[in-house]
């Protein structure tokens, strides 16, 4: 999937995660994550972000994460809110199902 | 390295202190010698007044020198503005390498202690918390010599234990007379109870009283004798008012909070010991605050009556006083102007001393006459041990404040904290920093369910109360297991080997030590 224009989604609200996702063509994906737990769950939020990424096929993207201490299902929410609104798609709810 | 009660690895010395391990409270460290206080005898002044013109000549005629200890009290809290004038006038004097050592250290800005630090003016702290820019300064390495953090009950037994040495007390006062009665309860910076101030005047070499407010002699109420004051200094402002705080202490909305509050009301009422003449100390948090309120609607249903409230007063507990449901109020500090106020207008509210709330070593204390204590805490583990002073991160959050004294006091010491606190579990396998060991820990009250510690004194009498009920009882293993499921696994935070604050114990061993965040 290709990201057609930047997007955002969420708030920077405490509990919360602010996803701002550029296209980024030619340069593949650049992730940055500012966190107030970045010590403690750092490298837990890259992965996130990354999987999230690969489920939507997207190998070029800048994504700029702020988070407040969101929890996982949070994040993820987040950023496939972020992608659908940047590729201009609505999220496919069938894998949600199964 | 020797490992302590609650299985921490301490050193046998850090630099010049020689570490006593916590061995556990059936083990607590006798203690039978002559009370040390450098008060000294000293003729009146042939003037008949003390007052002094500026801080720097009172200082001067203190004879504070380099490498002496100072102390403050932080009855003003956030709106102190007497800790940083002191420290100016001694900067302005050239005086270094002096040894902190207020009750508590408030966050002042403006100035900074961390300026104080930087420039040599402080180069050792010993308090009961270093919250704010200092805390995360000193936990990031700021300090050659390590804190030394002690609980309120630990203090004056340093104090009188020869291991704090106060020489010159500098005593915030919201009204003095020229001979140096002194109280915070009147004035229009008055902060109530002044109960941390009273070790410090008793006990230290000489005493300086700062106020605003000059009174004609006598000052009544006297909070502080004049027989103890060498020298009184009128500034400019001594606080804040909104700072000292104000008006009473709100009410929280968040439902969760309101939710523990209420089951900490509900476990109460569900003790045994919930009848006539029943003690408590809620604390002045959210889930407190809210907690006494709560409390307050059991006492009313049941027709029960409190015999005393004990520590911190809030609005709400003059509240509960005014309504007949409480005899006595025995504040060692006023959380709110209402409290403050109310000291002076009845005579069953009083002003106590920190060492009487506190002070295991003072033939007593009246901790030790508690029913139920309410303890907020950052995390608990599953051991019980509470922490209160670092955040997940590594950073400084609170003060050990009388926490820990609390719970071993109180026949039913009452944790109470949410399992998840945004990202964060507070339940855990091990507290980052114990400052309350978890065996005078006798339950957990959380959104998610209630555990109780079998390994409490009241463990069974505890259990028989609570079966009787339908509240909520889980394991606190099941409780840690939750909040993971919810956070995920935190990495654990990296230390360097160097010491930045001791912890110690109400009885002056070491209970646990915070060593420098590694960034």
């Amino acid at each position: 999937m290709q990201l057609k224009h930047p997007a955002v989604a969420g708030t920077l609200e405490s509990s919360d995660v602010q996803v701002t996702i550029h296209p980024n063509n030619g340069m593949g994906l650049d992730i940055r994550i500012e966190s107030i737990v970045k010590a403690q769950f750092g490298d837990a939020i890259l992965e996130t972000v990354e999987e999230v990424l690969a489920s939507f096929g997207i190998a070029e993207a800048l994504v700029r994460i702020n988070d407040k201490g969101a929890l996982d299902w949070v994040i993820r929410a987040r950023m496939q809110a972020a992608i659908c609104r940047g590729a201009d798609c609505s999220f496919d709810w069938k894998g949600e199902d199964a | 390295m020797p490992v302590n009660a609650v299985g921490r690895e301490l050193p046998e010395r850090i630099g010049n202190y020689l570490v006593k391990p916590y061995q556990g409270t059936n083990a607590l460290e006798p203690t039978s010698k002559k009370v040390v206080s450098n008060r000294v005898l000293t003729l009146r002044p042939a003037s008949g007044s003390k007052v002094v013109d500026t801080l720097e000549q009172a200082i001067q005629a203190t004879g504070l020198k380099n490498g002496m200890t100072i102390s403050f009290h932080h009855s003003f809290r956030e709106g102190d503005l007497v800790v940083g004038q002191v420290l100016t006038a001694i900067r302005n004097l050239g005086i270094k390498n002096l040894r902190f050592a207020p009750s508590a250290v408030v966050n002042i800005k403006n100035p900074s202690i961390v300026d104080f630090v930087r420039d040599g003016t402080i180069t050792r702290i010993e308090a009961s918390g270093i919250r704010g820019e200092l805390g995360d300064a000193v936990i990031d390495g700021l300090m050659e010599e390590p804190v030394i953090l002690r609980t309120h009950g630990a203090r004056p037994r340093a104090i009188e234990a020869g291991e704090l040495e106060i020489d010159v007390a500098f005593i915030g006062a919201s009204a003095a007379d020229e001979y140096g009665n002194a109280t915070g309860q009147i004035g229009p910076n008055a902060c109530g109870a002044l109960g941390y101030s009273f070790i410090d005047v008793t006990t230290a070499g000489k005493v300086v009283i700062i106020t605003d407010n000059m009174v004609d002699y006598p000052c009544v109420p006297a909070s502080i004798s004049q027989q103890y004051v060498d020298y009184v200094v009128v500034v400019e402002q001594i606080g804040i008012p909104e700072k000292i705080g104000a008006g009473a202490t709100r009410m929280t909305r968040n439902p969760r909070d309101l939710m523990i509050a209420q089951r900490i009301a509900d476990v109460i009422a569900a003790s045994r010991l919930f009848k006539n003449n029943f003690s408590f100390q809620t604390g002045a948090g959210s889930i407190s605050i809210a907690c006494t309120n709560y409390l307050a609607d059991r006492m009313e249903e049941r027709g029960i009556k409190a015999s005393f409230a004990l520590g911190g007063i809030t609005a709400n507990i003059v509240e509960m006083f005014n309504k007949g449901l409480v005899r006595v109020l025995e504040g060692s500090q006023s959380f709110d102007a209402v409290a403050a106020r109310a000291i002076a207008e009845h005579p069953n509210i009083l002003e106590i001393d920190n060492a009487v709330y506190s002070n295991m070593y003072g033939k007593g204390c009246m901790l030790d006459k508690l029913n139920f204590g309410v303890l907020t805490a950052l995390e608990i583990d599953v051991d019980f041990n509470l922490n209160i002073l670092t955040g997940s991160s590594g950073e400084m959050m609170g003060g050990l404040g009388g926490g820990p004294d609390v719970a071993s006091g109180a026949d039913i010491s009452i944790a109470a904290l949410p399992i998840v606190r945004g990202r964060t579990p507070s339940v855990v396998n091990k507290v980052f920093t114990i400052c309350t060991p978890g065996e005078t820990v006798a339950m957990v009250v959380t959104e998610a369910g209630i555990a109780l510690n079998p390994r409490h004194k009241h463990y069974e009498m505890l259990r028989e109360d609570m079966e009787k009920t339908d509240l909520k009882i889980v394991s606190i293993e099941s409780l840690r297991q939750l909040a993971e499921s919810f956070t995920g696994k935190p990495k654990q935070i990296e230390c360097t080997d160097k010491i930045v604050c001791i912890v110690e114990y109400r009885d002056g061993t070491v209970i646990d030590v915070i060593r420098q965040i590694k960034r």
